[in-house]
């Protein structure tokens, strides 16, 4: 995706990762970083995924990225339990640059404190925070 | 102390390509250019096409006069009576500065211009401190003058398999022969024209008054030279395993650790030269047991880091992800008893332990 992009129905954390509050359960989410992480990162060459079960604490690292430069670590914008891991990442983590809202998501998670979202951003005011 | 990082001239051509520019050892330069593939793609240019670098951060030190080659001698570990004067230049030779211990100051290029003048090239992060010691030294060599000479030259690197027949076609002359370096008429320009580079492809790297570095830019990126940034310019150096000092060198080792013993001619008497002697016997810079600074390619997943420790001794230098080879790739200093090739070794990958093993160098060779 070479434009920026931030969609309206998604919750933003200020360290540029994003969840999506499944439509049918507020208690679970999918997570992912934004536009800006993967753009600033590089292309990403290498996803570890955690494994399923691993428990999430809101604003602490769950997992890394990394392109040819640097590794980054991924925030957790909510606490919970890993459900679910995109294994597609593993042979393919540029996905998490192609398509970063999709394809690229790295994990869902099942919310152990659905409250927490009210934390979060809206895209606007996270991508105010971009500085343009 | 903040200050504000400086611009080469070729910085507005950088802006308008769409390049992500960095804050690198003072200079703002580029990374890559455009989005998240950049750095792979213009890897890939280099190894398949041609490839431009700005590299106008580096430094130049000018050393003139009957004294030149004796301060030389004293002070670059290579032999610098054996590059040879050719045609309206001459040869171009790689050295390391070592400080008494061995400690290695910088990696330097030395071209010779004329009788008495020779041009070295020095790494930006080193450069104050390179002319400080070039100074400091000249003072026991009278007939030796040292000029900085950073501000009078721009410099660009043209790298790839099509590098020299793009540079040829706006040359006045047959370009010089590889290793060495002799001025030329580029679009009508006079340029220093080196047949060196980073790469480990075929190409030059050319030297030109800063005011003139946009047209020369631009001639080169007009027959479809890929600019290229700092990212496929360390990609591709580690893929050929040439060291990045900072990273591969550093005052606390020595050139013998850094195999780079084949630059260090210890009968010239160059300052460190008992040190590398020493060290060649068997004894490091640190007084500590005796380190190899090797290639390795991780077996499996995982890439490791600059400053990940390797299990059993040691420590990596250097690593990405190769491009080429697509597996990760690096430098580490290991004991020496860990140093042979298919060794293996566990890397301590922020906490994972990631398998590699001891490779040739280089790690990755044309048609491989």
């Amino acid at each position: 995706m070479a434009q920026a992009s931030y969609p309206d129905d998604l919750l933003y954390h200020p360290e540029h990762d994003w969840a999506r509050i499944d439509a049918g359960d507020a208690e679970q989410a999918t997570m992912g970083i934004t536009w800006y992480a993967q753009d600033a990162l590089g292309e990403v060459v290498f996803f570890d995924p955690p494994p399923v079960g691993t428990m999430l604490t809101k604003d602490a690292s769950y997992a890394e990225v990394e392109s040819v430069k640097a590794v980054s670590d991924v925030i957790a914008p909510l606490s919970g339990e890993i459900v679910e891991v995109n294994d597609a990442l593993v042979e393919n983590p540029a996905m998490i640059n192609e398509d970063p809202y999709g394809e690229g998501w790295l994990v869902k998670v099942r919310l152990s404190d659905p409250s927490e979202s009210e934390a979060l951003l809206d895209a606007a005011t996270y991508k105010a925070g971009l500085g343009g | 102390m903040l200050r504000t990082p400086r611009r080469t001239p070729l910085f507005e051509r950088h802006v308008a390509a769409g390049a992500k520019m960095v804050d690198f050892a003072g200079w703002e330069m580029p990374v890559q250019y455009g989005g998240p593939p950049a750095v792979r793609q213009e890897h890939i240019a280099v190894r398949e096409a041609c490839g431009i670098f700005d590299v106008s951060h580096m430094g130049e030190i000018e050393t003139s006069g009957p004294q030149a080659l004796e301060l030389l001698q004293r002070l670059l570990s290579n032999d610098v009576a054996k590059v040879p004067l050719a045609g309206k230049g001459g040869g171009a030779q790689y050295s390391v500065l070592c400080r008494e211990d061995g400690g290695v100051l910088d990696d330097l290029f030395t071209y010779r211009l004329d009788v008495d003048r020779y041009l070295t090239v020095t790494n930006a992060a080193n450069h104050a401190r390179d002319l400080e010691w070039f100074r400091a030294h000249a003072e026991a060599f009278p007939e030796a003058q040292v000029t900085d000479r950073i501000e009078d030259w721009a410099m660009l690197a043209v790298q790839g398999p099509l590098a020299l027949e793009m540079v040829q076609a706006i040359s006045d002359s047959p370009l010089p022969a590889r290793m060495t370096a002799e001025p030329r008429r580029l679009g009508g320009d006079e340029v220093l024209v080196c047949g060196t580079g980073y790469t480990g492809e075929e190409g030059v790297e050319l030297l030109c008054p800063p005011d003139r570095a946009e047209a020369l830019w631009d001639a080169i990126v007009r027959r479809g030279a890929v600019p290229a940034g700092l990212g496929a310019r360390d990609t591709l150096r580690l893929e050929v395993c040439f060291h990045l000092y900072g990273n591969d060198l550093s005052v606390d080792r020595g050139p013998i650790e850094a195999g780079l013993g084949w630059c260090c001619k210890e009968e010239t008497g160059f300052i460190g030269s008992q040190a590398v002697a020493a060290a060649r016997a068997g004894r490091s810079v640190s007084g500590g047991p005796a380190e190899r600074l090797v290639a390795f390619a991780i077996d499996g997943p995982g890439i490791a880091r600059q400053g990940n420790r390797v299990i059993g001794g040691g420590e990596v230098t250097s690593g990405t992800l190769s491009p080429c080879l697509q597996t990760g790739i690096g430098l580490a200093y290991v004991p020496v008893e860990h140093a042979a090739t298919g060794t293996r070794l566990q890397i301590d990958v922020r906490g994972k332990m990631r398998p590699a093993v001891v490779k040739d160098k280089p790690l990755y060779r044309k048609g491989s």
